[in-house]
């Protein structure tokens, strides 16, 4: 096969299959939106509670950064075994959940403990209560750096995603295992890159969507 | 506190706003009181100026009457109202809050900012905005141009008025206010400390105002109490009185040097009785201008435009060497060292000694003459301060003497 020969295949290979890798996309984008929804709620409400202490905050670090260091493959196929969660997008979710807590953490906790202390004492003084001076000023101050960390957590599980499709989990992870399977086969090659391709494509949009995002939700006065 | 005047309580003046009694603070880990056994009363109305050596616990002592800091021991009485243990958040909302760092809320635009208590207060949505366009008016800042704007983008006088206005939103009696003018640079400093004093002889709040500066402390002051460490109170008088009689050497050296320059600071233009210059219309001919000087004392006169407004110092040389046709306003030299009747003679002294004859021209509010000041008129005001203070105490030490005796 010549360069010539392999992108015109993979070319041929596109104009047939566009509407199956787009179908792939969007599960895959699903998949990563779901968990990055949970992981900041969860994340968010962690970093909340616990950056007031030192304790708290050690904790809730070196727990989430072990997830971390848990392989994938090992943490999916552990999931399997699991009453309730089993094969498919489910344990995916949990999984990624997981993988995409510590920079929503650490940034909810670094964001919360930057704002500064004469702002919060001042809505002290003016009459908030703790969780009225969390919500309209800590919160929205912290934010941007909050916003950061969700958008560190989405590119990474962007690519954690694709190995769920190892435990029957939904996206382009699907194109990738099968193209490996059948690797030195015909067309192998241009399903794993098919679905390479598709989530770095992915990557990208989900980068300009936090553009957009960062544009619509942090205040002029802090930008 | 043995000394008389040293004792927490106001000899004179209205109803108690505010008193503190016995409040003591330990903070956790360390061995003193950062306060000790503080009774003071703040009077209805009036500016008491907490001031003392940093660490002395002032800024505490403050953060204790809204309990941004909860006293160890004591109590805390609003309006004779026990406040001690009631809801910190619904007390703060009575009370107006202004810190150095000023602490507006940098995502929020000045008309949110502002809108804070109003909005937890649960004020309309109009009432609100009425308010702060109001606000924003009354510390001299127009509505259209700054309601929307972020605190960003103004200047720390600006922001600091803002502050002003926030801690005003809700109409409080009674305003807190940290070294609100600290981190500012002297001139604009002086600008907002005569702009808030203007505005305090029309809203008339208690205000309880921290600063380590002892002549703004006798600038703003209605009444200074001079704290030492553990906020001991070491005197709690009028400033007029902590210049003239300082009740112990702490206290001297607290003021330190330069008690009747100081002295300056507390009397204003419109308390010394106004010389008079010889003054021309800028229309009047030279041979006018000559005969008013020859019938004289002064070897110069000032020239006023026709709204009476002073443009220029002419003397006999001027005269001569411009050429013939050319207008008062033209020649001589810039009439500067112009003062309100608000400045204080302290301001108006330092005009003085840079002006040209020694005098300060002193306009009314639409910038038209109304006479001079120099250094005889403060001269005598220092002296009749004086003799007013002395004969006051030695009226009083007479009082105390009597009644000891009784």
């Amino acid at each position: 096969m010549t360069e010539v020969g392999w992108w015109e295949s993979f070319r041929i290979y596109l104009e047939f299959t566009w509407e199956d890798l787009l179908a792939l996309s969007i599960e895959h984008a699903l998949v990563v939106i779901v968990s990055v929804l949970l992981a900041t709620a969860i994340g968010v409400g962690l970093g909340v509670a616990t950056y007031r202490t030192q304790r708290g905050r050690s904790l809730v670090l070196a727990v989430t950064s072990t997830f971390l260091t848990i392989p994938s493959l090992a943490l999916f196929g552990l999931f399997v075994a699991i009453p309730g969660l089993g094969l498919g997008g489910r344990s995916v979710v949990v999984g990624l959940v997981m993988y995409g807590l510590l920079p929503i953490v650490r940034n909810t906790i670094v964001g919360l403990r930057e704002v500064d202390p004469a702002i919060v004492e001042s809505a002290q003084g003016m009459g908030m209560g703790r969780t009225q001076r969390l919500i309209r000023v800590e919160l929205p101050l912290a934010w941007p750096v909050i916003l950061t960390g969700m958008r560190v957590s989405t590119l990474v599980l962007v690519g954690i995603a694709a190995i769920g499709a190892y435990i029957n989990g939904p996206g382009l992870g699907n194109d990738i295992f099968t193209g490996l399977a059948r690797i030195g086969s015909a067309g192998a090659l241009n399903l794993v890159l098919g679905g390479v391709l598709g989530i770095m494509i992915l990557a990208v949009l989900f980068d300009l969507l936090y553009v957009v995002i960062s544009k619509l939700t942090i205040p002029k006065g802090i930008r | 506190m043995n000394e008389g005047q040293g004792a927490g309580s106001a000899q004179q003046g209205g109803r108690t706003k505010i008193r503190l009694e016995n409040i003591t603070k330990r903070f956790p880990g360390q061995g003193e009181n950062a306060v000790d056994e503080l009774s003071m009363e703040i009077p209805e109305g009036e500016i008491v100026i907490l001031v003392g050596p940093s660490g002395c616990g002032k800024t505490t002592t403050m953060k204790l009457m809204n309990r941004i800091i909860e006293p160890t021991s004591g109590s805390i009485f609003l309006d004779e109202e026990d406040v001690t243990k009631v809801n910190p958040d619904q007390l703060r909302r009575r009370i107006g809050y202004v810190i150095q760092q000023i602490g507006l809320f940098p995502h929020l635009t000045i008309a949110h900012n502002i809108a804070t208590v109003p909005r937890l207060l649960g004020w309309k949505r109009e009432r609100i905005a009425e308010r702060v366009d109001e606000l924003l008016e009354t510390v001299g800042m127009d509505p259209g141009q700054y309601r929307d704007r972020y605190p960003k983008e103004l200047s720390g006088g600006q922001r600091q008025r803002v502050g002003v206005a926030r801690a005003m939103s809700a109409d409080p009696d009674v305003m807190l206010m940290d070294e609100p003018f600290g981190a500012i640079d002297p001139i604009t400093r002086d600008r907002l400390q005569n702009e808030f004093l203007r505005l305090q002889e029309q809203i008339k709040k208690t205000i309880v105002f921290v600063t380590h500066d002892i002549d703004e402390a006798i600038k703003m002051g209605d009444r200074i109490a001079i704290l030492g460490e553990q906020s001991h109170i070491a005197q709690f008088d009028t400033p007029e009185r902590i210049l003239v009689k300082p009740v112990n050497d702490y206290v001297a050296d607290f003021i330190g040097r330069g008690a009747s320059l100081k002295r300056l600071s507390l009397s204003r233009v419109r308390d010394v009785e106004l010389h008079q210059w010889p003054t021309v219309q800028e229309t009047a001919s030279r041979d006018e201008v000559h005969r008013i000087l020859e019938s004289s004392d002064r070897s110069a006169v000032l020239v006023l435009d026709d709204a009476r407004r002073p443009v220029r110092w002419v003397n006999a040389e001027h005269l001569q060497r411009g050429p013939e046709g050319r207008p008062l306003r033209e020649i001589g030299l810039p009439a500067e060292a112009v003062v309100q009747p608000n400045a204080t003679l302290s301001d108006t002294l330092n005009e003085m000694l840079t002006a040209r004859y020694s005098t300060a021209i002193v306009t009314d509010s639409s910038q038209a003459y109304q006479g001079i000041v120099d250094i005889d008129s403060i001269n005598e005001a220092v002296r009749s301060m004086r003799r007013a203070e002395t004969g006051r105490l030695r009226e009083q030490r007479l009082d105390d003497e009597a009644e000891v005796s009784s």
